[in-house]
């Protein structure tokens, strides 16, 4: 499903990400995680061309996200992506976020998409506060919300880049909840987040990120048994512990 | 101070006959908002596009753009109203520029007028609207587009609505202004408020009443446009967010 191969991205003289390769294949989920400045959310936003990079190449879904001829639109719109900080459209009630882009960039019919908003809505437990605006929720509905929003649009997998990090404590499992309900229904998912335990429970393999560089992409079971590198077992200790 | 007060002279029939010396400060008080106004919407449909292409990614378009800020934006206006008014039509090729010399002077003069402040403004309103978008966080942009919005979709339903919103308070002084500098317009004879204010105290020897009756005016103008502001303002409050509820 997304074949990353050989991908280098530097800004200027500073490399942010260093050959990094890995695949996730379809119904699989794969947590990424890593020391702050790693490279994480440089690596997953070039997955849908957020961010372009110099060298290497990434097929998603057959497509090729680094060629210039590629509708990045087209596959974007494909490609669901929930952020750290949510990024719902404020002055947008909570239903027009859902529905917008299923209007405007998959040509829905207004009730079609209202329909399907609200079902997804409904999913994530949120249903009492369609007409409300994204100023009025928590952070853990408004996350939730920014789930919903991405899974209208039909996507044939998601990105997350530590969707539950700007939350507290309180509210972080609410959205685990929903994204385990999710990998558990087969969605092919990659998820940056320091939640072990969400690893732990859903994820087929996990990769370690240090300097911009993939040092470790291993099946859960080996990655939490034990890390190769030291850097990862200092790592794993750290957030472990706490 | 030995100074006749005489607030009748508004009524007495002007010097030219056919009008009251009120009558002149309306004529004046209606070119004053006939051409702020015109300018005004020229200079926001013109500072939007310019604000927006000095965020663009393309380097050539935000270039363009920042010259076109740096260029109105400090030339002083009265200087930009005499090249408008009495240097561009001499560049124009022979036959527009002859055909426009022999129009209704004041037509000319109401153009030079309107072009020159709706392009000063127009640079102030495109500052505005660069910091309103540039204000946003940058996650909303990449929301739009992982949506699937192209870039201009990604402005056009994500980020103008939010920057508009974050400007309008400071575009309510630039729409405050524009009507305070129209009064230059008057050093190129067009007859608008200030001018009528001072050719009242040419003819009626009441200067106190003429300047008095000028500074009413504008403040009514002040409080109106403050007023409408205000409702905007109101109108496009985003609940939960900033000034909404
Ligand atoms: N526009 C930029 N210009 C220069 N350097 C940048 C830019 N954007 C990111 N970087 C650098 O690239 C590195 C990787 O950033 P990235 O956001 O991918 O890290 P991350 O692993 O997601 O970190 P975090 O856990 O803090 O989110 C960081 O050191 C960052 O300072
Ligand atoms: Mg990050």
């Amino acid at each position: 499903m997304i074949k990353i191969s050989n991908v280098s991205k530097n800004y200027g003289a500073f490399d942010v990400l260093k050959d990094c390769s890995t695949t996730v294949q379809k119904g699989e989920v794969v947590v990424v995680c890593g020391p702050s400045g790693s490279g994480k959310s440089t690596l997953i936003k070039c997955v849908n061309g957020l961010e372009p990079f110099q060298s290497g190449e990434i097929i998603v879904d057959g497509t090729s996200v680094g060629d210039p001829k590629t509708n990045l639109s087209k596959l974007r719109s494909r490609v669901g992506m929930v952020f750290q900080h949510f990024e719902l459209f404020p002055h947008m009630s909570i239903t027009e976020n859902l529905a917008i882009a299923q209007i405007k960039v998959l040509g829905r019919k207004q009730d079609e998409a209202m329909d399907k908003g609200l079902k997804l809505l409904d999913r994530v437990g949120l249903k009492a506060h369609a007409h409300k605006f994204p100023g009025q929720l928590s952070g853990g509905q408004q996350q939730r919300v920014a789930i919903a929003r991405a899974l209208a649009m039909d996507p044939i997998c998601m990105l997350f880049d530590e969707p539950t990090s700007a939350l507290d404590p309180e509210m972080i499992n609410e959205v685990l909840d929903v994204m385990t309900e999710l990998a558990q229904e087969g969605m092919t998912m990659m998820c940056v987040t320091h939640e072990m335990g969400f690893a732990k429970r859903v994820a087929n393999r996990v990769i370690f990120m240090d300097h911009g560089r993939i040092v470790e992409d291993d099946s859960k079971e080996a990655f939490f048994a034990n890390p190769r590198s030291e850097r990862a077992q200092q790592f794993l200790a750290k957030i472990l512990h706490h | 101070m030995n100074y006749q007060w005489h607030w009748g002279v508004f009524l007495q029939p002007s010097a030219s006959g056919d009008d009251t010396y009120l009558g002149w400060m309306l004529s004046g008080l209606k070119m004053t908002i006939a051409l702020s106004l015109s300018a005004w919407v020229l200079a926001l449909a013109l500072g939007a596009l310019i604000g927006v292409l000095r965020t663009a990614p393309n380097k050539w378009l935000a270039g363009f753009a920042t010259a076109y800020v740096e260029l109105f934006r400090n030339i002083p206006l009265l200087v930009q109203l005499f090249i408008w008014y009495f240097v561009l039509p001499e560049l124009l090729p022979e036959s527009i520029g002859n055909a426009y010399k022999q129009s209704n002077p004041m037509l000319q003069q109401f153009l030079a007028s309107m072009i020159c402040l709706a392009l000063f403004t127009s640079a102030r309103v495109a500052e505005q609207v660069r910091a309103g978008i540039n204000s946003l966080p940058k996650g909303q942009k990449n929301a739009g587009l992982a949506l699937g919005f192209t870039l201009p979709q990604t402005y056009r339903f994500v980020i103008l609505p939010m920057a508009f919103r974050l400007v309008v308070p400071p575009l309510t002084s630039e729409f405050l202004n524009i009507f305070k500098n129209s009064a230059v317009c008057s050093t190129i004879g067009l007859l608008e408020l200030a001018a009528q204010g001072r050719q009242l105290v040419d003819y009626t020897a009441q200067p106190y009443e003429s300047f008095i009756a000028v500074t009413v005016a504008y403040l009514l103008i002040n409080v109106t446009v403050m007023f409408l502001m205000r409702k905007v303002e109101h109108r496009v409050a985003v609940p939960g967010y900033l000034g909404g509820k």
